[in-house]
């Protein structure tokens, strides 16, 4: 489970979270859905302990990502945005390297690297070097390194950013599959079918405060619109006013 | 310790695979170096050499008005040929390098020859061409020794002893040895080493910071569950085994190559055999972790790649600031300057060449004081990673 609590950060003059609190469940999907700048990446930095917030907190699985970052750290993974990887290194190298700096014994993580190369379906790339892939093959690299320890909670900062429709079917039923198995899975997007087709639970964030928490059917109920675009459109078009 | 070795074993077998590393690292600083020395050290010994052997030749206006000075010039070797320039012909002729020089005889030179005047000689030559600069000092010898022997001849004709004009005989005594002579030809050698050494890790360091963050790699390594200061301490590792094998592979080819560039010929020695190298090489080490911290430390401050380059290209430098200071002022050798990095190391390494006995005391305190500054700068390059600035 991810918490958020009161987060807020500003770089320099610039409040890019004022206040962020939030609740991911496990075994649930949960959508941080918000304009560009509305201050989702910082959030998710934030959680993911990559940035220490100017106040507030993260709880991961009841681990504070301000005073224990190293613990809360081991127990997420972590799909960043633009997903880079080593480009000498091939994705099976990747993999492994990661799973080596997550503390996993040699056997382990060789088990574990095949165990993803299948689940992802990245037999074809996973020991070519990485220099070459396309966007597709990067993002699912990174995210079977993300997975390696198979963390309990999982954040994705955009990520189905420049990947093809096959990509995102097979990312959306990769995070299914994740959530039916107990996984606390927390994502940012900008894109409203993304949200829509995917989420167990929406947060919707602009101006770094979140404007609404629940399920789409609860949103959409709660502003009275019609679809959760409509209703997303509701909530910005709010803040300018 | 273990995150360490892991991130160093990482960093080190990438960096395996790309060529522009490896080409610094272990071909073209190590090879560069050393080839370009021989090379300019046998070019220059070989001119030197050659230059006294060669036949010098002289073109001369209006010779029929000094035939025994043509005939002094001819008996030394000189080739002698005649011309038919005016003063400007003269001046042009040497100017377009059709000449190296032209000797002009005054139409009064016989004359004030016989009354007992000086008598005008014109030499042509041009001062800003090296190559024949040689000559026209030769030539320019040969003809104030013709001048003193007609002096002396004079004065005997007269009846006073020739010895009166020379009241002083200084007589030049070199002490210098086969060995120390070829140090001042040798005088790069060590920052030849020192900046290859440096060469070596240069590409790893930026690869490994400012080009892991361009690449967006960094961010994903930040959320392992690793104290951060590890991450960057496993790269100035892999940066140091960069600097090592670079620093390996430079000495011994400098061992090798100065022993084919024939110093012996010319009454220098190189005191640089296995035992020599070794000894070069292990002064040197403890700058291996200085100059990777920081090398490190620059290119992680730095927001890309090319601008890593642009600093690093400054910092290949810095070692040469204490060498340049000392040559500038003319410092000697002693134990208070053992205490600056590679300053102390140049100066041992000379002494090493100069097949000097090193004062253990001057060893001790460049290495100690080389490796607290590294211990310093790790430790800075540390808190670096522990800041989030750092993700820019």
């Amino acid at each position: 489970m991810i918490e958020a609590r009161q987060l807020a950060k500003h770089f320099g003059p610039v409040a890019a979270v004022r206040e962020v609190s939030l609740r991911a469940a496990d075994g649930r999907i949960t959508g941080l859905l918000g304009p560009n700048g509305a201050g989702k990446s910082t959030t998710l930095r934030m959680l993911y302990t990559v940035l220490r917030p100017d106040g507030g907190d993260a709880l991961i699985d009841g681990r504070s990502a301000v005073r224990e970052p190293l613990a809360a750290r081991a127990r997420l993974g972590v799909l960043p945005h633009g997903a880079g990887i080593y480009p000498n290194l091939t994705a099976r190298e990747n993999i492994l390297y990661f799973g080596a700096l997550q503390g996993l014994p040699r056997a382990a993580r060789g088990a574990r690297t095949v165990e993803l190369v299948k689940l992802l379906e990245m037999e074809e790339f996973a020991d070519r070097p990485a220099r070459g892939f396309s966007q597709g093959e990067r993002v699912r690299t990174a995210l079977a390194r993300a997975l390696v320890h198979s963390p309990r909670n999982l954040v994705l900062d955009e990520p189905t950013n420049g990947l093809d429709v096959m990509a995102v079917r097979a990312l959306r039923r990769l995070l299914l599959q994740l959530r039916d198995a107990g996984h606390c899975v927390l994502f940012s997007s900008h894109v409203m079918q993304e949200v829509s087709a995917l989420c167990d639970e929406v947060v919707v964030i602009a101006q770094g405060v979140v404007l609404e928490q629940g399920t789409p059917e609860q949103i959409r109920a709660r502003t009275g619109a019609a679809s959760l675009e409509e209703a997303f459109v509701r909530l910005i078009g709010a803040t300018d006013r | 310790m273990y995150a360490v070795l892991t991130v160093f074993a990482k960093e080190f077998r990438e960096n395996l695979r790309e060529r522009r590393t490896l080409l610094s690292a272990l071909i073209l600083g190590p090879l560069l170096g050393p080839l370009l020395l021989a090379g300019g050290l046998s070019l220059r010994l070989d001119r030197g050499a050659g230059e006294a052997d060669r036949p010098l030749s002289v073109a001369v206006a209006h010779g029929e008005r000094a035939p025994n000075l043509l005939g002094f010039l001819r008996a030394h070797g000189v080739t002698v040929t005649t011309v038919d320039y005016d003063a400007a012909a003269a001046r042009a002729a040497v100017r377009a390098g059709r000449e190296h020089q032209v000797l002009e005889i005054d139409e009064d030179f016989a004359r004030r020859l016989g009354t007992g005047l000086p008598a005008p000689l014109q030499l042509y030559a041009d001062a800003s061409d090296l190559a024949a600069a040689g000559e026209s000092a030769r030539l320019r010898g040969l003809l104030e020794q013709y001048s003193s022997l007609l002096g002396r001849l004079r004065l005997a004709a007269r009846g006073i002893d020739p010895l009166v004009l020379a009241p002083i005989a200084v007589q030049d005594i070199d002490v210098s040895t086969p060995a120390s002579r070829s140090v001042l030809i040798l005088g790069t050698l060590s920052y030849l080493i020192l900046f290859t050494m440096l060469m070596g890790g240069m590409y790893l360091a930026i690869d490994a910071t400012a080009g892991e963050r361009e690449r967006g790699s960094l961010e994903p390594l930040l959320t392992v569950p690793v104290p951060r200061q590890r991450l960057i301490y496993g790269k100035i590792l892999a940066t140091c085994a960069y600097m090592i094998l670079s620093l390996v592979l430079t000495v011994t080819a400098f061992a090798v190559v100065l022993r084919f560039t024939g110093l012996e010929r010319f009454g220098m020695s190189v005191n640089f055999g296995p035992r020599v190298a070794l000894e070069v090489i292990l002064l040197t080490l403890p700058l291996v972790p200085l100059g990777a911290a920081l090398m490190t430390l620059v290119a992680a401050y730095t927001r890309s790649y090319r601008e890593a380059q642009t600093y690093l290209a400054v910092v290949l430098l810095v070692p040469t600031v204490p060498l340049a200071f000392a040559g500038l002022v003319g410092l000697r050798p002693r134990l208070g300057l053992m205490a600056v990095p590679s300053l102390s190391q140049h100066f041992l390494i000379t002494s090493l060449l100069r097949a000097e006995v090193l004062p253990a005391g001057w060893v001790a305190l460049s290495v100690g004081a080389t490796l607290a500054l590294a211990a310093l700068l790790v430790v800075v390059a540390g808190g670096l990673y522990r800041r989030e600035a750092l993700l820019g």
